[in-house]
C-alpha cells in the first residue's frame, strides 16, 4: 500500500486497531492518567470500604456535643460528625453508595436510551417520529429538575433516586444512539451487505449497532460523574433514603448544614469526595473521547 | 428500440439470455428541484457466462444501472421503470424478501471502494461466512470451512488467519478479494462488478481482473463489468455498451468496438487512452467539456455540445440507437475506417 494510502485509512474503518490505538494513547494522555488514579481511588474506597474502614460507619465512636465537634486528629483522620461518628469511614463507604446508584441509574439509563434509539434508528418512518418527540419532550425538561419530579413522584428512597436519574439519561442515549445509526446507515459496507442478501435484522444488529457503539461508550463515561453528582443533589434535597445510617454523601453534606460555622470540615470532606469522583469520570471520559475521536489522531 | 437484431450477442431480447434489463429508466425526484434522468431507457441482456461491459464517463448512469438491477437504490425520491427480467423473474416487480433472497444467491454485485465496502468492526470471517450461513443454510464450522477454500481460491494466503483479521489488517487488494469471495461464494449466475479496479493500484487492477477472468470462467458466471476504462474492456467483455447521459450510445462487440469505433464519443475515448504503440510525445486527446455539457435528450443528442461531428441534425430530434451486431445512436458516425480505430491492448 502506497503512503497516500495508508494515510487515508480513516480510523473509524480501523476495528482491532481503533481500541490499540486508542489504548496506546490513552496510556500517554496525562489527564487520562489523572482520571484513572482517581477512578481507581474512588472504585477502590468503595470495594474495600469494609476492609479499609477503621470504625464502623453507623455508630458513635467518641463523645460529641452540638458546641464541641473534633476536628482531625491521629485517631479519627477527618474528626467526628455530629453525632460522634467517625467522618473517615462514612466518606469511605459513601463511595460505596455512590458507586452503586451512579452504576446502577446508569446501566438503566443507558438500556432504557439504547433500546429506545435502537427502535428509532432501524426502524426509521413513523417510529423514529415518535421516539424522537418523546424524547425532546424529556430533554426540554432541565435535568435535575427533571429528576426532582420524578423522584418525588416515586417516593423518596434510594430505587427512586437511581429511576429518576436513569429517567433522565434516557433521552440522551437514545438521540445519541439514532444519530450515530442513522448515520452508518448509509455507509458502503451496509449497502455491500445488503447487495449479498444478509437480512435487514442482521445489518442492523450484526453492522450498524457495532459501529455506533464507541460514542456510547464515551457518554457512558462522562454520564456516571454526572449521576454521582445528581445522586448527591437528590439526597442533598432529602429526596433519597430516609435511613440517616446510610452514608450517602449528599446527605452528609446536608446533615452538616447546621455546623458550618462550627465544625466546617465536615462540609468539606464529602464535597472534596464527590468532587474527586466526578473529576475522575469526567477526565476519563473526556479523553476516551479524544483518544477515540479520528480527528486526534497522529 | 430500433430494428436491433435479435440474435446478436448483449441486444435486449436474445434467446436464452439470463439477464434482461428493457427500457430501464430511472429518475431522481427532489423537491424543489428538477427530475434528474440518471438512466433513461437503458436496454441490454448477458447471457449465461457472457462478459458484458457498461463504460462511460463518471456520471453518465452506469452506477445506477447496477443499483437498480440489483434493486438497492433508495425507494424515497426514485423513480424506477422498465424492466429487468433476470432468468424470467421481472426484478423490479418482485417483493422486497424475495429480492433479498436472490441477492447474493443468484446475483451478486462486487463495488468499487474495498476501503469502505467491509465493515470496519466485524472480522473478515464473519463477512464472508455471513453470506454462506444465510443463503446455503450452512452450520457456522462448515461455513468457516467453505470461507477460508474460498478465500483461497481468490488467492489470499493463509485464509484461516486472514478471516480472524479486521480489513484494516487487509491491504486494498486483499480486501477486494475478500469481497470478490463474498460475492461468489454462492456461486450466483450473474455478477455485477461496478468498477471493481478503480480504488486499486495499477498492478493490483492487472491481479483483480486476472482473477475475475478465471473465476468467471470456473464457474460460468455472467459478468457484467461496469467502468470508464476501455483498457479493462478491451481485455474482458465479449460486448460493450457504451452509456452517455443515461443513453447506450454504442453498442458493439469487443472488437468491433475497438477495431472501428462509429460513435464520436466512443472514439473520443479511445483517443484519450494512453497506447504503447504511439510514438513518445504525442499529447492524448481529451474529449472537450465535462459531462455536464449534455442537452437533455428531448431536444437533441446529449453529446453533441462536444461533440467534434456534430451537425444540425444532431438537434433537436435525438437519434435512436440503431444496427444489428453493432449499434450506433449517432446521425453523423465516424467513418468506419477511422483513425482511432486501432486495437488497444490493455
Amino acid at each position: 500500500m502506497s503512503l497516500a494510502q495508508v494515510e487515508t485509512v480513516a480510523p473509524e474503518e480501523a476495528g482491532g486497531s481503533l481500541g490499540r490505538d486508542a489504548w496506546r494513547r490513552l496510556r500517554r494522555n496525562p489527564v487520562a492518567i489523572a482520571g484513572a488514579v482517581l477512578v481507581v481511588l474512588f472504585v477502590a474506597a468503595a470495594l474495600l470500604a469494609p476492609w479499609l474502614a477503621p470504625y464502623p460507619p453507623d455508630k458513635p465512636v467518641g463523645q460529641v456535643t452540638p458546641t464541641s465537634i473534633p476536628g482531625p486528629s491521629a485517631e479519627h483522620w477527618f474528626g467526628l460528625d455530629d453525632l460522634g461518628r467517625d467522618e473517615f469511614t462514612r466518606v469511605l463507604w459513601g463511595a460505596r453508595w455512590s458507586l452503586v446508584i451512579g452504576v446502577v441509574s446508569l446501566l438503566l439509563g443507558m438500556a432504557g436510551g439504547l433500546l429506545l434509539g435502537l427502535l428509532a434508528g432501524a426502524f426509521g418512518g413513523w417510529v423514529d417520529g415518535v421516539v424522537m418527540r418523546l424524547v425532546d419532550m424529556m430533554l426540554s425538561v432541565p435535568g435535575l429538575l427533571f429528576a426532582i419530579g420524578v423522584a418525588a413522584m416515586l417516593g423518596s428512597g434510594l430505587d427512586a433516586v437511581m429511576i429518576a436519574i436513569a429517567v433522565v439519561n434516557m433521552p440522551v442515549f437514545a438521540r445519541l444512539l439514532r444519530g450515530q445509526m442513522l448515520a452508518q446507515r448509509r455507509s458502503d459496507y451496509v449497502l455491500a451487505a445488503t447487495a449479498v442478501g444478509v437480512r435487514r435484522r442482521r445489518i442492523v444488529l450484526g453492522h450498524i449497532l457495532p459501529n455506533s457503539l464507541t460514542p456510547v461508550i464515551v457518554q457512558g463515561t462522562l454520564t456516571l460523574a454526572t449521576a454521582i453528582v445528581d445522586a448527591a443533589g437528590l439526597a442533598f434535597l432529602g429526596l433519597s433514603s430516609n435511613d440517616p445510617s446510610i452514608p450517602e454523601w449528599g446527605r452528609m453534606l446536608a446533615d452538616t448544614q447546621r455546623y458550618l460555622s462550627s465544625a466546617p470540615l465536615l462540609a468539606v470532606f464529602p464535597g472534596l469526595a464527590i468532587i474527586v469522583a466526578a473529576l475522575g469520570f469526567t477526565l476519563l471520559g473526556e479523553s476516551l473521547r479524544e483518544a477515540l475521536d479520528p480527528k486526534y489522531r497522529r | 428500440m430500433g430494428p436491433a437484431n435479435a440474435a446478436s450477442p448483449g441486444s435486449p431480447g436474445s434467446p436464452g439470455s439470463l439477464l434482461d434489463v428493457r427500457d430501464l429508466t430511472v429518475v431522481f425526484r427532489q423537491r424543489g428541484r428538477a427530475d434528474v434522468r440518471a438512466v433513461d431507457g437503458v436496454s441490454f441482456s448477458v447471457s449465461p457466462g457472457e462478459t458484458v461491459g457498461l463504460v462511460g464517463e463518471s456520471g453518465c448512469g452506469k452506477s445506477v444501472t447496477s443499483l437498480a438491477i440489483m434493486g438497492l437504490l433508495p425507494k424515497r425520491g426514485v423513480h424506477v421503470t422498465g424492466g429487468v427480467a433476470f432468468d424470467g423473474t421481472d426484478l423490479l416487480a418482485l417483493p422486497p424478501d424475495k429480492l433479498r433472497a436472490l441477492r447474493g444467491r443468484e446475483l451478486a454485485v462486487v463495488f468499487q471502494d474495498p476501503m469502505t465496502s467491509l465493515n470496519p468492526v466485524v472480522p473478515i470471517g464473519t463477512q464472508v461466512t455471513e453470506v454462506l450461513t444465510r443463503h446455503r443454510g450452512l452450520g457456522n464450522g462448515e461455513a468457516r470451512r467453505e470461507a477460508a477454500d474460498l478465500l483461497r481460491r481468490v488467492g489470499i494466503p493463509d485464509p484461516s488467519r486472514r478471516l480472524r483479521e479486521y480489513p484494516h489488517q487487509l491491504s486494498g487488494g486483499m480486501r477486494q478479494r475478500a469481497l470478490i469471495a463474498a460475492a461468489l461464494a454462492c456461486r450466483p449466475r450473474l455478477l455485477i462488478a461496478d468498477e471493481p479496479t478503480t480504488a486499486l493500484d495499477v498492478t493490483i487492477q492487472a491481479q483483480i481482473l486476472e482473477l475475475l477472468r478465471t473465476l468467471v470462467a470456473e464457474s460460468g458466471t455472467a459478468l457484467v463489468l461496469i467502468t470508464h476504462d476501455l483498457g479493462v474492456v478491451a481485455g474482458m467483455c465479449d460486448t460493450v455498451h457504451v452509456m452517455y447521459a443515461g443513453r447506450i450510445v454504442e453498442r458493439a462487440p469487443r472488437y468491433d468496438l475497438f477495431a472501428s469505433p462509429r460513435h464520436p464519443y466512443t472514439g473520443g475515448l479511445l483517443a484519450s487512452v494512453p497506447r504503447l504503440d504511439q510514438p513518445r510525445g504525442v499529447r492524448l486527446e481529451p474529449i472537450k467539456g465535462s459531462p455536464r455539457d449534455t442537452i437533455p435528450w428531448a431536444r437533441g443528442c446529449a453529446f453533441a455540445p462536444r461533440c467534434p461531428n456534430r451537425v444540425e441534425a444532431c438537434t433537436p430530434d435525438a437519434p435512436d440507437l440503431e444496427g444489428g451486431r453493432h449499434a450506433l445512436r449517432c446521425v453523423n458516425p465516424l467513418p468506419s475506417d477511422s483513425p482511432e480505430a486501432k486495437v488497444v491492448h490493455p
